[in-house]
């Protein structure tokens, strides 16, 4: 490939290739000061190609391939090209990753101990994880949770920040401008921009932690929470992950064991700073 | 004489028990499956030989305290859906 950019992202090494300068040169800015993967090998690759040889110049489309591809997988703008990469990261993740149970969650971290959240799209945990990642936790990923099957440890995999609409607005007041991307209008999600995880998510990035509460938030609701059982965590995780079934005897090991173990509260919150202070509460109350 | 089914050996279940429910994989199949009682009792009493309905129970009544009416056909309905989901099979 003509552009190549590798990069390690908690235990995970990836190598993007593009057809363009523009994918590349944004990845460099954002992940500055990530490590390369270990050893110079990367687990996954990730090319970003024209659909047809002239479409690198007229009117260039961005399709993702790599070791993983979907073959419906519609192309995208060449201006929508960092989101390329990033979603060509994930889908490697989503459809190769065995060696960590892979649960579309966010997570935080505070003294040694994990908040992991999980919800559908939407529901917040995104937005939560970066809100929190800038008050006092550690900021260990926005969108794969990896549980370690091994140990039960969750490793951190803090890949940039996916702010969708209304949540742009929301950060960009908290957070200084020269960790952001692009401004990304008109895609599949709506407007979408990229935030870099702060210095202590990747001065941290890997040390695992232990996961101490699971939170099921949902947004636009009154402020409540109620216990969820571990029959319906383990329902509910399992429709998470992506290889739960992929993985086999492991990942039933692990996830039964982290049901059993770890509390889960569903919450419904009307906004981010009752969410943060309902979030604060729970962690006390699990922890004591 | 009823149905007689028989199950794969323990050795080739985890059976983890959970709040109100209980967690099966099934190793041969590596499914998962979400069971409650008496689910996991009636897959322990086929592990001493195949069985039908009526022997299920007489199994169960020698190691559980119910009440015994309408048991052979609560069980029987609990055999044709474990049947149907690959933990047992008719003989």
């Amino acid at each position: 490939m003509r552009y190549r950019f590798d990069v390690r992202i908690g235990p995970v090494g990836f190598r993007v290739g593009s057809a363009w300068r523009q994918p590349i040169a944004a990845l460099r800015d954002l992940y500055a000061g990530y490590p390369e993967p270990d050893g110079g090998i990367a687990d996954f690759t990730v090319r970003l190609e024209p659909e047809r040889p002239w479409r690198r110049y007229l009117r260039p489309s961005v399709a993702i391939h790599g070791d993983f591809t979907l073959p419906d997988a519609a192309p995208l703008p060449l201006a929508q090209g960092l989101l390329a990469a990033e979603m060509g990261m994930n889908l490697q993740m989503a459809l190769g990753q065995r060696r960590y149970l892979l649960l579309h969650a966010s997570v935080v971290e505070r003294d040694g101990w994990a908040l992991l959240m999980t919800g559908h799209s939407g529901a917040g945990k995104s937005t939560l994880a970066a809100l929190l990642g800038e008050r006092g936790w550690r900021f260990m990923g926005d969108e794969f949770a990896l549980l370690d099957p091994g140990t039960g440890l969750l490793h951190a995999f803090p890949r940039l920040v996916s702010l969708k609409n209304a949540a742009i607005d929301a950060m960009t007041a908290e957070i200084a401008a020269d960790r952001f991307g692009p401004l990304l209008m008109g895609t599949p999600k709506g407007a979408i921009r990229h935030l870099r995880p702060n210095a202590a998510a990747l001065s941290a990035m890997d040390a695992p932690a232990r996961p101490a509460l699971i939170l099921f938030p949902r947004y636009g609701f009154a402020a409540a929470a109620r216990p969820v059982g571990a029959s319906e965590a383990f329902v509910r995780l399992t429709q998470a992950s992506t290889n739960y079934v992929a993985m086999g005897e492991p990942a039933f090991d692990a996830l039964s064991v982290l049901v059993r173990d770890v509390p889960g509260r569903a919450i419904d919150y009307p906004d981010t700073e009752g969410a943060v202070a309902l979030v604060e509460r729970l962690w006390t109350e699990a922890l004591a | 004489m009823g149905i007689v089914y028989r199950a794969d050996p323990p050795s080739a279940r985890c059976l983890v028990a959970l709040d109100a429910l209980d967690l099966i994989y099934h190793r041969p199949s590596g499914m998962t499956h979400i069971v409650s009682e008496p689910v996991p009792q009636i897959l322990d009493m086929l592990t001493n030989g195949p069985a039908d309905a009526e022997a299920i129970v007489v199994r169960l009544l020698e190691q559980h305290d119910f009440d015994p009416e309408g048991a052979v056909e609560a069980v029987a309905a609990r055999l044709a859906e474990l049947e149907a989901i690959g933990l047992v099979e008719r003989t």
